[in-house]
């Protein structure tokens, strides 16, 4: 092994914003490239697959994987990185909880093709084509990756060790993960390296214990500058998101959806926000609670579960085949 | 055996100082309600967590049912109305999800309504069979024929990456 570590960087179902977000660490980067050999980094180096295949096995000391699992070239990726790296972290939100490519499960892979190749506006597709994993040409079989019907978050595919939190990580979050790896100063594997408090113990706005009657939109109102957003009505997900971000949001007045990801100790983003939510409503009248409970939370899989839904316990909404109704995947459909 | 009748699997959550002590009095009572639930003993219907409900769901239950003091009787004075509050956000994203209404219930029933409950839940195990067996783990693991595909993919990388001389 060289005296420098090995370094790896890989996507997925993902965004590139992760990509963005290491770059974030500025001159920094000059000091990773320092400490370490990058090995494969498909979003900034020249590299291939088969260099990493033709690897040993543990021969990359640390890989840094972005992105959900939703095609077979993905999984293989995932067990690739798995298979040559000592230490795999999920790094961002899409590795760890499935994010937003993980909201595809609130619906189906058909709908999802007949949106892409047919019904959007901007699609011209007159033959009704849609890709094949195997297709026919003279020179021989072409391949493309099979395209899952439920994306799969990081930890539901491979074995991880760690967890960088964040849609994306903070450039200061990832220096602090460096520096505990490079320092070998790493909390228990399988552990999140992170804060283990919430944004709202980072958010400036008050709290005093008050009720209300109905949430807000954020387009609804002009929220007060000094006062708990939930308590203004706004449904922020501050009580349910892991610090790391500074509280960014909530202090410039707009609520918290819950980018960094489960607090320390909460598997269900979606439960928490449920229980968090039921304790500032403001009636005992079960109808009354209804109505401000479907008027004021029109979609709850993308209030609760909008970075967690492939992570959450039922990961998915139910398939037709499975007993889901149809009446709730047009809904899905067109939401 | 012909025509097996299909027997669904109900996880029930009581609370301790109401609706097991009316579980209770079924039993002393000789009430009859049929073994198809599992109930769990908590201290209040308010210490059970929606993702206690997902849980169940999740590792493979074809049904859930809630059960504490009615309201104004908690012995925790509020708890139960944030039970309701819980119960009818969590119902509603159950519904988001794909889930029949049927599959939950939130039932109050103090210490001496034995004969409520065990009715409360006969009617729910009848409506759950009705509906016929959830599996919700079987959603996810209709992913395809994972492994042949990667399999493919790496008979693809052996034949195809070589620079050929
Ligand atoms: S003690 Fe029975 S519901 Fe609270």
């Amino acid at each position: 092994m060289s005296e420098k570590g090995v370094l790896a960087l890989y996507w997925a179902a993902s965004c590139g914003g992760c990509e963005i977000a290491v770059l974030g660490i500025n001159e920094k980067i000059l000091d990773v490239a320092a400490a370490f050999d990058i090995v494969f980094w498909p979003c900034v180096l020249d590299g291939k697959v088969r260099d990493i295949e033709k690897m040993d096995d543990k021969s990359i000391d640390l890989c840094f994987f972005n992105g959900a699992i939703r095609t077979s070239e993905q999984e293989y990726m995932a067990r690739l990185m798995r298979q040559k790296s000592k230490v795999l972290v999920a790094f961002g939100s899409c590795a760890q909880e499935g994010c937003i490519p993980g909201l595809a499960n609130a619906t189906t892979k058909e709908a999802i093709f007949q949106t892409a190749y047919h019904d959007t506006p901007s699609t011209v597709n007159p033959d009704g084509i849609r890709p094949q994993t195997e297709t026919e040409v003279a020179e021989g079989t072409l391949y493309l990756p099979f395209f899952y019907e439920t994306v799969k978050t990081l930890g539901q595919t491979v074995d991880v060790d760690y967890y960088l939190p964040g849609c994306p990580p903070e450039p200061e979050r990832i220096w602090d993960a460096i520096v505990a790896i490079l320092e070998n100063k790493l909390p228990a594997p399988g552990s999140v390296i992170g804060a283990e408090t919430t944004v709202c113990d980072d958010c400036p706005r008050t709290r005093d214990e008050k009720k209300i009657k109905e949430f807000k939109r954020t387009w609804e109102i002009v929220p007060d500058p000094d006062i708990c957003l939930l308590e203004q009505g706004l449904v922020c997900c501050g009580i349910a998101t892991r610090a790391g971000c500074g509280a960014l949001c909530p202090t410039v007045g707009s609520p918290c959806i819950g980018c960094y990801g489960p607090n320390e100790g909460v598997e269900d983003f979606g439960a928490r926000m449920m229980t968090a939510l039921a304790s500032v409503i403001d009636s005992d009248d079960p109808e009354e609670i209804d109505r401000i409970i479907h008027e004021g939370i029109p979609d709850p899989i993308g209030t609760f579960y909008r970075f967690s839904l492939a992570h959450s316990e039922l990961r998915r909404i139910a398939l037709p085949a499975n007993g889901g109704s149809d009446a709730k995947l047009e809904t899905a459909e067109s939401a | 055996m012909a025509d097996e009748r299909f027997e669904p699997k109900i996880i029930a959550f009581l609370c301790n100082w109401c609706s097991y002590r009316a579980a209770d009095l079924a039993g002393t009572a000789r009430i009859k309600y049929e073994p198809n639930i599992r109930m769990l003993r908590v201290m209040c219907s308010g210490r059970v967590d929606p993702s206690f409900v997902l849980k169940a769901f999740a590792l493979g239950a074809d049904g859930v049912m809630i059960a504490g003091c009615h309201p104004g009787e908690c012995h925790y004075l509020e708890q139960n109305y944030k039970t309701m509050r819980r119960f009818s956000m969590l119902k509603h994203t159950l519904q988001a999800m794909g889930m029949e209404d049927d599959r939950v219930r939130l039932q109050w029933a103090s210490a001496a309504e034995g004969v409520l409950l065990a009715g409360a839940i006969n009617e729910m195990i009848e409506q759950v069979r009705a509906l016929g067996p959830l599996d919700w783990p079987k959603n996810w693991s209709e992913n395809g024929n994972i492994e042949e595909a990667i399999e493919q993919l790496v008979e693809e990388h052996a034949e195809a990456m070589e620079v050929p001389v």
